[in-house]
């Protein structure tokens, strides 16, 4: 394992070191303080521990590596994620997940607003609460939230889906919710296991688009 | 042409084209959506003329002495900046609003006369990326098909906070141009109408986005220039937020600059022209202490060598061009005047770039019409286009005495009108005044 400390060492340091690795490998970040940008932009399935909190855009545009932030994280972590897993152990600022196209994203403690805004394709699990606007205009992927989500529940969404077990604030325009098939109650099993989140499919709903914005009319002026 | 009864005034206020907007808006209940820039009168660089070089400056040989054109850009912080032979790049147009006919054959004509074209809202295609010697890679709000395997691939980044059609305006690309690979690339289902957003989704204010391009210059391990490009409005306050959030360059585009769909009322009625946006952003990089060290590009209008030479002489290291492209390509070509009758138009007057039916296949995703633009010829007449503007720009700087375009300066210019004289900030012509000064 090779292990840096950020009283030392500096991100770049860090990040030129996962850029460079061929073959994956165990990488400890110790005393993040949290700095941004640790650990993005990582290219191999290297396993990434930060003990400590880390600051903006954390796993930024992560392929293939699983990484755990033993803390809290700012603004955008795990943005544009392509591939593997981020695992947040602590509470999460905004836009945490956005546009991600693929890989797992969990989030044990709450999320900020605009979780999951734009995503294209992964799929993120929220343990705790996510703030107003999340799932914003989201493309494609889940979102899956434990706890409350705030106003404007994916407002413009398009073909992402939403499961939540607590209260809605609010839905956005054109979110509605949806009914729960067996299969959806599969799909939600596997991943809150593979999220290793300890809660009951049955307790959910699901959320998802009406498609009544697809096609810009004027009879939705009010709408929009 | 057509013939009216005598004596019929028409109404100034209420026009012919402003009573048919109207009828048109009752029957549809939707407001205008059109592609192209604005078409309105504006000011613009033929307010200025050069001062050529006579008793009391000295002019170069037009056909013997040497005018270089070469430009580096992304000298701030970049590892490897782009290093172009002419200060003329291609804007941003993305593979959705264009064909993949049209992409290629802009990256073509780029190369060819060694300079570089940019993505869009849309993604990076192989055609685009394996014609182009040099590619900017656009972060837009969207972020339709962003990958970090493109990032690297690219030879610079575009963080784009908005553009001179629409300063404050998301993309909108309409149901009829999202094909299936088009969608695919967006990661949206075919056919629908993609209004993207105007904000980006993961940071808010010049303090986040310094940290922003902290992190993609991470991703890229700090080797690729990073631009800023923002539409035309407060550009003062604009450019100096865009060199403190870390900028190498910045992009200042401004309302002539086009747009593939977008409402009417934005393009014509928000942002500033281009002439303005140049001083303002020079003004502030000097402010700062930063002109020359944060290049700047200009867009929005730019049609001939002469205003190429007159954004430079502004103070602008290059200048890029969107609209003027295309038509070298073939946009609005007498050729296909017939089909553009059918749609409703006549060449010289097209700009419904948003239905997808363009004749030339260059604002279309309909596989047929694409075929009609052949990406080598297009690609040839783009290069032909580029060096015409690049010889004129020289033939300018030559008879200003200068042995490169960037040598140009705002002493070179004067004004022809009293707005262009105080937009500018050069001398009204005969005078020493400049208004407001």
């Amino acid at each position: 394992m090779r292990t840096f400390d950020l009283s030392q060492a500096s991100v770049r340091e860090v990040n030129q070191y996962l850029h460079d690795l061929v073959i994956p490998e165990e990488v400890e970040i110790l005393e993040p303080r949290g700095a941004h940008a640790i650990a993005c932009g990582a290219m191999v399935a290297a396993t990434v521990t930060i003990r400590g909190h880390a600051g903006y855009y954390c796993a930024g545009m992560n392929q293939l590596a699983n990484i755990e932030v033993e803390g809290n994280v700012g603004t955008g972590v795990a943005e544009n994620m392509m591939s593997g897993t981020v695992r947040v152990r602590g509470n999460a600022s905004q836009s945490a997940g956005a546009t991600a196209h693929g890989g797992l994203l969990v989030i044990h403690g709450d999320a900020s607003a605009r979780c999951a805004i734009s995503l294209k394709g992964a799929d993120i699990v929220v343990g705790g609460s996510v703030g107003h606007m999340s799932a914003f205009m989201a493309q494609a992927g889940r979102l899956v939230i434990c706890g409350d989500a705030g106003e404007a529940l994916g407002d413009s969404i398009y073909e992402a889906e939403i499961f939540v077990r607590g209260r809605v604030a609010g839905l956005g325009a054109d979110c509605v919710e949806k009914p729960l098939e067996p299969s959806d109650y599969e799909a939600l099993r596997g991943l809150l296991a593979r999220a290793e989140v300890d809660a009951d499919p049955a307790d959910f709903r699901r959320y998802g688009s009406a498609r009544t914005l697809y096609h810009f009319h004027a009879d939705h002026a009010a709408t929009y | 042409m057509e013939t009216l009864p005598p004596g019929l005034r028409e109404s100034h206020t209420f026009s012919r084209s402003v009573i048919h907007e109207i009828q048109r808006a009752a029957e549809t209940g939707i407001y205008d959506i059109r592609g192209w820039g604005a078409k309105r009168a504006l000011p613009s660089f033929d307010d200025l003329v050069f001062l050529g070089a006579s008793m009391s400056r000295y002019p170069l040989e037009g056909y013997r002495e040497k005018c270089a054109t070469n430009v580096v850009l992304g000298t701030r912080f970049a590892r490897r900046p782009l290093e172009l032979d002419i200060p003329i790049t291609i804007a941003g147009m993305s593979f959705g609003s264009l064909s993949g006919q049209a992409k290629e054959a802009l990256g073509r004509g780029a190369s060819a006369v060694g300079t570089s074209t940019t993505s869009g809202d849309g993604g990076m295609t192989d055609e685009e990326r394996g014609h182009s010697k040099w590619l900017v890679y656009q972060i837009l709000p969207s972020r339709y098909g962003m990958n970090p395997d493109d990032l690297r691939r690219a030879d610079a980044i575009e963080v784009v906070l908005g553009q001179g059609a629409k300063p404050g305006g998301g993309g909108m690309l309409l149901g009829q141009k999202i094909s299936e690979r088009v969608a695919r690339m967006r990661t949206l289902p075919a056919g629908i109408d993609q209004r993207s957003a105007c904000r980006h989704p993961d940071w808010t204010g010049p303090d986040d986005l310094e940290i922003k391009i902290q992190e993609l210059r991470e991703i890229t391990d700090w080797q690729k220039p990073i631009y800023i490009k923002v539409g035309a409005s407060r550009t003062f306050y604009d450019v100096t937020l865009a060199v403190k959030a870390g900028a190498d360059v910045v992009v200042v585009d401004g309302m002539q600059g086009g747009t593939g769909a977008t409402q009417d009322v934005f393009i014509e009625h928000v942002g500033i022209p281009t002439l303005p946006a140049v001083r303002q952003a020079v003004e502030a990089l000097d402010a700062l202490g930063m002109h020359r060290k944060v290049q700047l590009i200009v867009s929005g209008g730019i049609r001939s060598g002469a205003d190429v030479a007159k954004a430079l002489a502004l103070g602008a290291d290059a200048v890029s061009i969107g609209t003027a492209a295309l038509i070298a390509l073939g946009c609005n070509s007498p050729r296909h005047d017939a089909e553009y009758r059918k749609l409703g138009s006549a060449a010289g007057y097209f700009d419904d770039y948003q239905d997808g039916k363009d004749p030339a296949g260059i604002a279309t995703q309909d596989p047929e019409l694409a075929r009609n633009l052949d990406p080598i010829e297009g690609g040839r007449r783009l290069a032909n286009y580029l060096r015409v503007l690049t010889m004129e720009a020289q033939t300018l700087a030559r008879a200003c005495g200068k042995s490169h375009v960037h040598h140009l300066e705002p002493e070179d210019l004067a004004a022809l009108t009293v707005e262009s004289a105080a937009m500018a900030g050069v001398p009204l012509a005969g005078t020493s005044w400049i208004p407001g000064r």
